[in-house]
């Protein structure tokens, strides 16, 4: 039976129960839902969750234990002789796989009939013409103990198949007789519920944590396979970045962290002050019409995919600074459209809606009393901002500033676009630069080989990345925390 | 005044500060005070009471121009301080709040030290040549606000620290540093609890020798404790304005007397 039956039959399995619980739950209070302990419809509903909750549960844990146990089974019908002809296991099992299937195909469209394709003999038959006549082709002749093997993987599919349907619809019947005998009126249905519905949102919540924490763990195997063929001290503290492929290369972070770090700092010099202001003027000054329409106009800002953003660095500003600071402008400072100052100027644009937004949230949420008060002893408009409104808005703010900071440092596709490809440690902000995520981009496009350390630097960069984002969002949380409510 | 009753001598001496006539304010479509005529008298405390909604706190804030940080809010007719009309174009109304001081209902120091709230005022109008002099203003303020003794070994702790009654005190302390000629004050008690009600009450008697003080209130005891001048609004109307003692104890409006004998409101 195909999965998709199997969870069609559950899924109508649990609407009956819903029908049936809630029925049975009214029919044991004489038909009066004031005697019963919950709703009539919490009644269905447990019904039909103890139907979803086991039968789906054992649909999916079969669906991944099955193909384990098969492949343990069938791999040990796998003689030595084998291993050395496919050089490894896996590439031998994936081969049996592929008869196995090329054999359903067949049965499938006529081609073999099921007896045939169960008792076919590599010394009868050629398998391989056989097979491509229906569309599988396979790369050599089918080695008699591989078509062993692809029979009894397809043996066991069949059996297990036909077991997992079988356990499926049993565990639901289990579920659905159990949840329906305890229905009755002082049953508490709505509890047991609500208890579902609270998993239900802790899931949610720990697939967001562990994906974090796959995260982490998958760059940190590979950061550490990293270190093995690479030293840690010359990573950290190299001043050159030169990898080849063919080896010899110098992986030394430094120039890329200079990089990231100049150009996130003339983000920030932009953004925070026009970020800033903008927020002051929108929330303070501006009336209701104005913050109607500005607000959303600033915010669209924030919707502009970044390599829009990288094309505007690329041919509007990068194009502009040159006529002004390279040679036509008679300075001389700029060889090229991309630099530093490029990609940190649009870098900037691109973090004003995010610190200004963020900003006037909070000067937002700084109680009106506090303005009143100010106000009331005879403080002008921008004495009240100044010196009561931004003090008092000040830790959230700082916590808008470290965001866009975290979020400046991560930024790759402007940097692509706009700062160049060149690793240098220069302090011209004219100069072509580049930064650790355009280099992760480089390190991973193309034929890299995942075991040479050119490859593998790119996750000991990630993983550096991500620490010190991480630390800057902590840091933030922190401050945020640290100094919140004080004016409550 | 057509009863024979002996009004207290301090409150007929005294010359009118405030002059409220014909006052109209409007919240966008709601007509919310309706041709309010008043006279607000010299070193006197003068209570508004009234059931909630009935305008008085609206009224207490067109005192100094609060108003004007409410968009929708407008308002008519004249009011003058001293003769001269605060509606005035002329007229700075931050130099009028400095002059019109003001107290919340609920206490509103602000995430700044004990010190620096005090000395916001004094700071920003410049009424102090240096360091010693603010000083001086602070333990002042502090000590006409009844809470210097509390607070003068911590003056450097966050305001917000304080309790409820110390952080009323603290505000009031704040808002007579700037050396104000009136004190409006938003029902500054409703926050606190029977003790720390005392203590500004006593505050606000002391307070009546150097400011005029207008008062917004619930509670008609209060009213009756601390005041000299008593003014009723009902629904946007100013219905009697008088003596605190003719109020509570002859009303002359028919509404007065419901309200003060608690039949409405």
């Amino acid at each position: 039976m195909p999965v998709l039956w199997l969870f069609i039959l559950v899924l109508a399995l649990g609407l009956i129960g819903f029908v049936l619980g809630r029925a049975r739950a009214l029919k044991d209070a004489q038909g009066d839902i004031r005697l019963l302990h919950s709703l009539p419809s919490y009644y269905g509903s447990n019904v039909l969750l103890a139907t979803l909750i086991p039968g789906f549960a054992v649909l999916v844990l079969w669906l991944i234990v099955q193909p384990m146990v098969i492949h343990g089974q069938v791999a040990g019908m796998i003689p030595e002789r084998g291993l050395s002809d496919y050089g490894s296991l896996n590439l031998a099992m994936s081969d049996v796989r592929r008869v196995a299937e090329g054999l359903d195909i067949a049965v499938e469209q006529g081609a073999l009939s099921a007896e045939q394709a169960r008792d076919i003999r590599t010394e009868f038959t050629d398998i391989r013409g056989r097979l491509g006549e229906v569309g599988v082709a396979l790369g050599s002749n089918v080695q008699p103990y591989v078509l062993q093997a692809a029979q009894k993987y397809r043996a066991m599919n069949a059996t297990g198949h036909w077991l997992m349907s079988a356990a499926v619809i049993a565990a639901a019947i289990a579920g659905f007789a159990i949840a329906y005998m305890r229905t009755g009126k002082d049953m508490r249905a709505r509890n047991s519920v609500e208890r579902v519905i609270l998993i239900l949102l802790l899931s949610a919540a720990s697939i967001a944590i562990l994906t974090t924490i796959g995260i982490v763990l998958s760059l940190i195997f590979n950061t550490i396979e990293f270190f093995k063929l690479y030293p840690a001290t010359d990573f950290f503290f190299g001043t050159t970045w030169s990898p080849s492929f063919g080896g010899g290369s110098e992986l030394g972070i430094l120039p890329l962290f200079w990089g990231t770090f100049y150009v996130s700092i003339i983000a920030l010099i932009v953004a925070v002050p026009i970020g800033l202001f903008a927020a002051v003027y929108l929330s303070e000054y501006a009336g209701p019409k104005v913050r109607a329409i500005a607000k959303p106009l600033l915010e669209v800002l924030a919707g502009i995919p970044t390599i829009v953003y990288g094309l505007f660095a690329l041919l509007t500003v990068g194009p502009l600074l040159m006529s002004i600071f390279g040679q036509d402008g008679g300075l001389g400072w700029m060889q090229g459209g991309r630099s530093v100052m490029t990609a940190g100027l649009v870098m900037g644009v691109m973090l004003i809606p995010f610190v200004s937004s963020l900003s006037d949230d909070i000067i937002n949420a700084v109680p009106q009393a506090m303005r009143d008060g100010s106000l009331g002893l005879g403080a002008t408009k921008s004495e009240t901002v100044k010196q009561v409104v931004l003090p008092a808005a000040l830790p959230g703010i700082v916590g808008a500033i470290l965001l866009a900071a975290s979020r400046a440092i991560g930024e790759t596709m402007i940097v692509v676009l706009g700062a160049g490809a060149a690793a240098k440690l220069d302090l011209n902000p004219f100069e072509a630069m580049t930064t650790v995520t355009t280099r992760i981009v480089s390190q991973l496009t193309g034929d890299a080989d995942f075991s040479s350390p050119e490859a593998l630097v790119a996750f000991a960069l990630g993983m550096t990345l991500f620490v010190i984002t991480l630390a800057l969002n902590i840091f933030a949380l922190y401050i945020v925390r640290k100094y919140r409510e004080q004016y409550d | 005044m057509n009863d024979m009753r002996i009004v207290r001598k301090d409150v007929d001496m005294n010359d009118t500060k405030i002059s409220a006539k014909g006052v109209q304010v409007y919240y966008g479509d709601t007509h919310a005070i309706k041709d309010v005529d008043v006279e607000i008298k010299d070193k006197t405390v003068t209570a508004f009471i009234g059931p909630s909604g009935c305008g008085k706190s609206t009224f207490l804030r067109c005192l100094n121009r609060m108003n004007d940080t409410i968009d929708i809010c407008r308002v008519e007719g004249k009011i003058e301080l001293d003769g001269e009309d605060i509606y005035d174009k002329r007229v700075d109304p931050v130099q009028l709040r400095a002059k019109v001081g003001m107290v919340f209902q609920k206490p509103n120091p602000f995430p700044k030290s004990i010190y620096d709230n005090i000395a916001y005022g004094p700071r920003i109008h410049g009424l102090a040549k240096n360091k010693a002099d603010l000083d001086e203003i602070v333990e002042k303020s502090l000590r006409r606000g009844a809470i210097w003794d509390e607070v003068k070994d911590r003056l450097h702790a966050p305001g917000t620290g304080l309790s409820g009654g110390q952080q009323q005190r603290l505000c009031i302390a704040r808002a007579v540093a700037t050396e104000p000629e009136v004190l409006l004050m938003d029902e500054p008690c409703s926050a606190l609890d029977p003790i720390a009600t005392l203590q500004v009450e006593e505050l606000i008697d002391e307070l009546r020798e150097n400011f005029s003080v207008v008062i917004v209130t619930h509670s008609m005891q209060q009213a009756a404790r601390v005041s000299q001048k008593t003014a009723f609004f009902h629904l946007g109307n100013l219905v009697e304005y008088g003596d605190t003692e003719q109020i509570f104890t002859n009303p002359k409006d028919e509404r007065t007397e419901s309200y003060i004998t608690g039949r409405i409101g």
